[in-house]
């Protein structure tokens, strides 16, 4: 059986005027389901790029790569947009909840696309908010809770669609060190339960929890340890 | 994503920014009251003047010796040879399609009853003459064409002889006195209130035309014998009024002894075109209005489309987060589609509101008869659907081709 997320000879590169960046240069690597991988480097190396090469937010410049059976240099923006339905959770460093909208009804927007009925779309995302300790906040608006809480009401929204895979970038980075911890302890747990786990952290206490490291320097994975 | 889950997040984006999609909506709220208050007036005017013709008769045309009376050619009806009794035989019994044909004379006079005088006017008219002016018999009875020649003296009166005479009594088998003669009313004829030009139609004796020339010496205009001073006919219904137009002049230039290639001196007037016409020059000034009141709904969608602009720059991170999490572009295409949508359907219902009231207003200033018909609520619905799609679509598309990535890391 051939790895949940395959990619070779991977580029992006940006045109900025005269000058070409290369965001990722030549990546290839592959993760089998159920792994647990934190990424790391320096600012400017290529681990946002290549999380959103990851989960279809961006297309590849070249190279191939292929995500839970999907060939992502080949989708059309159809396609793209189930296949981030359907396979990915995202959570974000800036959490991203729509404003002035309840914790529930953030959970449920991805099963609003997916064409979820209302009353199993309402169920769902109750039973992911219970699964954070945020049963009793469903109807809280973002501006009403905390930044931890605020992140679980995310990471609750990442899973309700029951994805493969959770890309999290920098998901601790605007927490403290103690909603850090319990946010970490969160993802151990859904990677006990079979989730594959890809973080971005600059941080090394965060990585440790994590069961692969990926380092990039420059668009290329430089250091790849278990 | 259901219509419905659109609408709801439509309204509350809109009710976050109530005060700006107020303003926003402001001119497709000018812009649909003026349309409605435009159409609503244009339908009430084309309604006045086709109760107007149906109030004259339909199908009436009228046959005058002289010139047009319409067509502002040359020559006066008094100097031209009167028409007669026999004319107006000629084209009853000539003329196929027509429904009635009858003379008229008329005089002034002063009718007396019970020791009240009252000036009014006198028409000695054929038997088809109600019929053909669409006067209703109130009550008793016209006269019978047998009777028209009989220089009896019956009278049918208008209401206002029934109300200045006779208090509003019914009058029928009562005498009244024209020129010291009596008369005796054999019925009343159903009001039809002022004229176009303020006249008092019911002001009116109608009697036999051989009765009035007899006995009041109406229309006499020697040498002449039998001479009417109008004819009109009723052309049946169905019946081509051209060609029954052409036909009375064929008979009448035969009769009359007009050479060939000679002008008519006489005129067929069609009073019913006559008014369409006059109305045609106010219905394009009404279009003119029209096409204003289109521009201020268009100046109103682009201050739809600039609000929809803003409104997808400041939700651009939302509208990345929806792609995120599944969303296909269509989806967000739709969304921003329906937000403008529901804004100009909002603006069209209070232009509807205010529209409505500005024809109410109207209409009670200018005494017309106006109605709001439900086309007019078709009309505004559609227009304001109309603007919101045509508007709303560039602002949808822009943010249905957000790329993701960049929409995530807007600020
Ligand atoms: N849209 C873009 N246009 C031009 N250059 C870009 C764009 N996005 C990223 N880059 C460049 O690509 C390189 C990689 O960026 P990326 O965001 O992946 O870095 P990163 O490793 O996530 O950094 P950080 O730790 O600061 O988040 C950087 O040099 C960045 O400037
Ligand atoms: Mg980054």
């Amino acid at each position: 059986m051939s790895a949940l997320i395959e990619c070779r000879n991977l580029f992006k590169t940006y045109q900025m005027g005269d000058t070409k960046i290369r965001a990722l240069d030549g990546v290839s690597l592959e993760i089998e389901s159920g792994e647990y991988v934190a990424v790391m480097g320096a600012s400017g190396s290529g681990k946002s790029t290549f999380m959103n090469l990851l989960g279809a937010l961006d297309r590849p410049t070249a190279g191939f790569l292929r995500v839970d059976g999907a060939l992502l240099n080949q989708l059309t923006a159809e396609q793209e947009a189930e296949f981030r339905g359907r396979s990915i959770g995202f959570v974000f460093q800036q959490f991203n909840l729509l404003p002035r909208t309840s914790a529930v009804e953030n959970v449920a927007l991805p099963l609003v696309y997916a064409g979820v009925p209302a009353a199993e779309r309402r169920k769902r995302a109750m039973a992911r908010l219970e699964q954070m300790g945020l049963a009793e906040r469903y109807d809280h608006h973002p501006s009403q809770l905390s930044g931890g809480q605020q992140q679980r009401v995310a990471i609750a929204r990442a899973l309700v669609n029951d994805p493969q895979i959770l890309l999290a970038d920098e998901p601790t980075g605007a927490l403290d060190s103690k909603t850090s911890a319990d946010i970490m302890a969160l993802f151990d747990s859904l990677n006990r339960d079979g989730i594959t786990v890809i973080l971005v952290t600059h941080e090394q206490d965060v990585a440790d929890h994590a069961k692969r490291q990926l380092v990039f320097k420059d668009g290329r994975v430089v250091e790849d340890r278990s | 994503m259901s219509l419905l889950a659109s609408i709801r997040i439509a309204l509350i984006a809109l009710r976050v920014n109530a005060l700006r999609s107020a303003l926003a909506m402001l001119g497709v709220i000018i812009g649909v009251a003026s349309v409605i208050v435009l159409v609503s007036i244009s339908e009430g005017t084309k309604r006045a003047v086709e109760a107007q013709i149906a109030s004259f008769g339909a199908n009436l045309l009228i046959i005058r010796p002289g010139s047009s009376i319409f067509g502002g050619r040359r020559g006066g009806a008094g100097s031209a040879t009167p028409l007669t009794d026999g004319d107006v035989l000629a084209l009853a019994n000539e003329v196929p399609g027509m429904a009635g044909v009858s003379g008229e004379v008329s005089t002034s006079a002063t009718a007396v009853f019970g020791g009240v005088n009252w000036s009014t006017r006198i028409s000695g008219v054929n038997a088809d003459y109600f019929d053909v002016r669409a006067w209703v018999i109130d009550e008793g009875r016209a006269f019978a064409p047998a009777e028209e020649s009989s220089g009896r003296r019956f009278v049918v009166v208008g209401q206002t002889i029934v109300r200045e005479l006779f208090d509003g009594a019914d009058p029928v088998g009562q005498t009244l006195r024209i020129q010291g003669q009596p008369f005796e009313i054999i019925g009343t004829v159903a009001a039809k209130g002022e004229s176009s030009w303020g006249a008092d139609q019911d002001d009116i004796i109608f009697m036999p035309l051989a009765t009035a020339r007899q006995r009041l010496g109406a229309g006499q205009r020697p040498p002449t014998r039998d001479p009417v001073s109008v004819i009109y006919a009723d052309v049946a219904a169905g019946e081509d009024v051209d060609r029954v137009i052409a036909d009375i002049e064929d008979i009448l230039r035969v009769r009359r002894e007009i050479l060939p290639g000679a002008e008519d001196d006489f005129s067929v007037g069609n009073l019913a075109e006559f008014i369409r016409a006059r109305n045609e020059t106010e219905n394009q000034l009404g279009l003119l209005l029209a096409v204003g009141a289109a521009i201020v709904l268009l100046v109103g969608g682009i201050g739809i489309m600039n609000i929809m602009l803003v409104s997808v720059t400041e939700r651009t991170r939302e509208i990345g987060l929806r792609l995120a999490v599944g969303a296909r572009q269509r989806d967000i295409r739709n969304q921003f589609l329906i937000e403008s949508i529901v804004l100009c359907l909002f603006g069209g219902a209070m232009g509807l509101a205010a529209g409505i009231g500005g024809t109410l207003i109207y209409a009670e200033i200018g005494q017309l008869e106006i109605a709001v018909s439900p086309l007019i609520v078709g009309i505004a619905i559609s227009a304001s659907v109309l603007v919101g799609v045509f508007f709303g679509l560039y602002p949808a598309q822009r943010a249905a081709r957000l790329n993701p990535i960049d929409a995530l890391r807007h600020e």
